[in-house]
C-alpha cells in the first residue's frame, strides 16, 4: 500500500506524458460504439417528439417523456462522458448529490399546492 | 473496469474494484480519484455545481407552473412553426435537439481520435462540433425573435400565465450562454490541437503547463453536459 502510494506521488510529480499514455489506454473505445449510441439518441429523441406530435395525454404522456429523458441522459453520461468506465469513487461523487434535488422537488410540490389553494381562496379563481 | 484500474500507475498492484474499491479509494491519507487527473476531476465537480444551478431553474419553473391559477400556455402551440399550410408543433425545437445531439456525437469521436493522436481528424471534428453548436445558438436566437415579436415578455404574454415568459427566457437563455461559452472553448482547444501543441508539449499561454490530449476529453465533458441539460429542458419545458 505504502509502495503504491509512493509511486502514486512519484508519478504525480514529473511523469505527465506517462499519465497521458495511461489515459490513452484507459479510454479507448471503438468508434462504432459512439455511432450506435448516437443512433439511439436520435431514435429516443424522435420517440419523445412523437409523444407530443401524436398528442398522447395524461400519465402515459408523462411516463413516456420521463422514460425517454432518463434513457437519453443515461446514454450520454455513461458512454459519451465515459462514466461507465470510471471508478465507483468518482461515479458516486457525481451521481449521488443530484439525487438530493428530488427531495427539493418533493418540498416544492407541497409548497406550490399550498400556494395554489391560498390563491384560489383569496382571489376566488378556481384551479 | 480492471483495465482502467491500472490507468494511473501501471506498475502498481491492481486495486480492488466495486464497493471494496470505493471504500479503499476514499480511506486513509491519499488521493481519492485514482486514475483521474486533477483537471478532469475539477471539470466533473464544476459540472456537478452546474447541475444544481439548472436544477434550481427547473424547480423554480415547476413551482411557478404548479402554483399559478391562470392556465399555462400550451408549448406545442406556442412553439409551432407554420409549414406548408399547417402548424407543425415544436418543429424548430426538434431540429435544435437533433443538431445538439449530433454535435455531441462528433465531440465524442473527436475525443476518441485525440487519444489516438490523430491531430487532423480531432481538430476537424471539434470544428464541426463548434459549427453545430453555433447553429444551435442561431436557431435559438430565431426562436427568441419569433416569441418576442409575438409579444412574450418576462412579465407577461398573450396566452396565459405571466411566469411563462420569465421561465422561458431564464432557462433557455442560461442554456444558450453555456452553448456559446462551449463554442468559444471548443475553438480554443481545436486551435491547440491543430497546431500540434499536445504532440510537442507546448506550454499553455495562461498556465505555462504542458497540455495533453486529455484536454480534449475535459472539453468533451463540458460539451456533453450542455447536451444533457438540453435533454431535461426539452422534456420539462417543451414537452410537459
Amino acid at each position: 500500500m505504502a509502495q503504491a502510494e509512493a509511486q502514486d506521488h512519484g508519478l504525480h510529480g514529473h511523469a505527465e506524458p506517462a499519465q497521458a499514455m495511461a489515459h490513452a489506454e484507459g479510454q479507448q473505445h471503438p468508434i462504432k460504439l459512439y455511432l450506435v449510441v448516437w443512433g439511439w439518441l436520435f431514435i429516443l429523441s424522435a420517440c419523445s417528439y412523437a409523444v407530443d406530435y401524436f398528442e398522447v395525454q395524461g400519465y402515459l404522456r408523462w411516463g413516456l417523456i420521463l422514460t425517454f429523458m432518463m434513457l437519453k441522459a443515461g446514454l450520454i453520461v455513461a458512454v459519451f462522458m465515459h462514466m461507465a468506465w470510471e471508478r465507483l469513487a468518482l461515479v458516486y461523487v457525481i451521481i449521488v448529490p443530484p439525487l438530493v434535488i428530488l427531495v427539493f422537488v418533493a418540498i416544492m410540490v407541497i409548497e406550490s399546492r399550498y400556494t395554489e389553494v391560498i390563491r384560489a381562496l383569496s382571489f376566488g379563481v378556481g384551479p | 473496469m480492471t483495465e482502467s484500474t491500472l490507468g494511473h500507475a501501471d506498475h502498481a498492484a491492481p486495486r480492488p474494484g466495486g464497493a471494496r474499491g470505493l471504500v479503499a479509494d476514499w480511506s486513509s491519507d491519499q488521493r481519492a480519484f485514482k486514475n483521474v487527473s486533477w483537471g478532469k476531476a475539477m471539470m466533473w465537480i464544476f459540472l456537478l455545481s452546474d447541475t444544481f444551478v439548472f436544477g434550481c431553474f427547473l424547480l423554480a419553473y415547476m413551482t411557478a407552473r404548479m402554483s399559478t391559477t391562470v392556465p399555462w400556455p400550451n408549448p406545442a402551440e406556442v412553439f409551432a412553426l407554420h409549414v406548408g399550410g399547417t402548424d407543425v408543433p415544436l418543429l424548430l425545437i426538434a431540429i435544435m435537439t437533433f443538431v445538439l445531439i449530433s454535435s455531441s456525437g462528433t465531440m465524442a469521436m473527436a475525443v476518441n481520435f485525440g487519444y489516438r493522436r490523430d491531430r487532423k481528424k480531432t481538430a476537424i471534428l471539434m470544428l464541426l462540433t463548434a459549427a453545430l453548436g453555433a447553429t444551435f445558438v442561431g436557431m435559438q436566437a430565431l426562436e427568441w425573435t419569433k416569441l418576442i415579436t409575438e409579444g412574450v415578455r418576462p412579465w407577461g404574454n398573450p396566452w396565459g400565465a405571466a411566469q411563462f415568459g420569465s421561465s422561458f427566457f431564464m432557462i433557455t437563455g442560461f442554456h444558450g450562454t453555456h452553448v456559446t461559452i462551449g463554442v468559444i472553448f471548443l475553438l480554443i482547444i481545436a486551435r491547440k490541437v491543430w497546431r500540434g501543441d499536445y504532440d510537442v508539449g507546448a506550454r499553455g499561454f495562461f498556465t505555462s503547463r504542458r497540455g495533453q490530449y486529455e484536454s480534449v476529453e475535459i472539453m468533451g465533458l463540458y460539451w456533453h453536459f450542455v447536451d444533457l441539460v438540453w435533454v431535461f429542458i426539452f422534456a420539462f419545458f417543451y414537452l410537459w
